[in-house]
């Protein structure tokens, strides 16, 4: 794909479109959204970009090895988000009741871990897709077209 | 009469289903899918679900497409 309209619309449109991916996971406990919501829009914007430019452009921002690293740190949070709440004595994904500072209901830092969690799932989401997209477009064969 | 763009989505909604079963050309019947996906976005906000619709809109109009646009790219574009 050597279009120039594509190429320079994607690269206006890619910061906007990573822009509203982070606010989406960020405001997971405020809005409707969320960390999937959230990373599916992030990796979309970095599919866009690795599709209208080449591979090697896309690998270089964000690397195979990255995103799977990132893909397993998303779960870890979670996980451990999770452990750390039965670390301080309550159920899994305590959250109120292993003290966890709760702020003001309708601030963005508010809500405990779940921001923290939100995050975690986004990571995983947006890192999955892109390896998805990776395997996909990088695996031998030749294109018919 | 608030139901009208509700039907008219709808009937895109099928139009668009069937278009997609009975399109040839492969790479058409993708973008008629992402069609197909946007206007379920849009019903999805209309019936009160802005989640759902953010999800939908994201991976169904966005990734999914690029995904078969990146596997018809691999493969053969006719049926």
């Amino acid at each position: 794909m050597e279009d120039i309209i594509v190429r320079y619309i994607s690269r206006i449109i890619v910061p906007f479109v990573q822009l509203y991916g982070l606010y989406v996971i960020l405001h997971g406990h405020l809005s409707p959204g969320g960390g999937f919501s959230g990373g599916a829009i992030f990796a979309a914007s970095m599919i866009l970009y690795a599709l209208s430019f080449n591979l090697s452009a896309g690998t270089k921002k964000l690397s195979h090895d990255v995103s799977s690293v990132l893909e397993s740190g998303g779960a870890l949070i979670f996980a451990g988000m999770g452990l750390l709440a039965v670390l301080l004595g309550t159920n899994f994904l305590g959250n109120r009741a292993a003290g966890f500072p709760l702020g003001i209901p309708g601030n963005l830092f508010s809500g405990g871990a779940i921001m923290v969690i939100t995050f975690g799932v986004g990571i995983k989401v947006a890192s999955t897709m892109i390896t998805l997209f990776y395997s996909l477009i990088e695996g031998e064969g030749h294109s018919h077209d | 009469m608030n139901y009208i763009l509700q039907y008219l989505l709808l009937l895109f909604l099928v139009a668009c289903a069937v278009a997609v079963a009975r399109t040839r050309d492969l790479l058409a019947a993708v973008i008629i899918f992402a069609a197909y996906s946007l206007i379920m976005a849009v019903l999805w906000q209309l019936l009160a679900a802005p989640d759902i619709a953010i999800t939908e809109a994201a991976l169904g109009a966005g990734v999914t497409t690029l995904l078969l646009v990146a596997a018809i790219s691999k493969t053969r574009r006719q049926e």
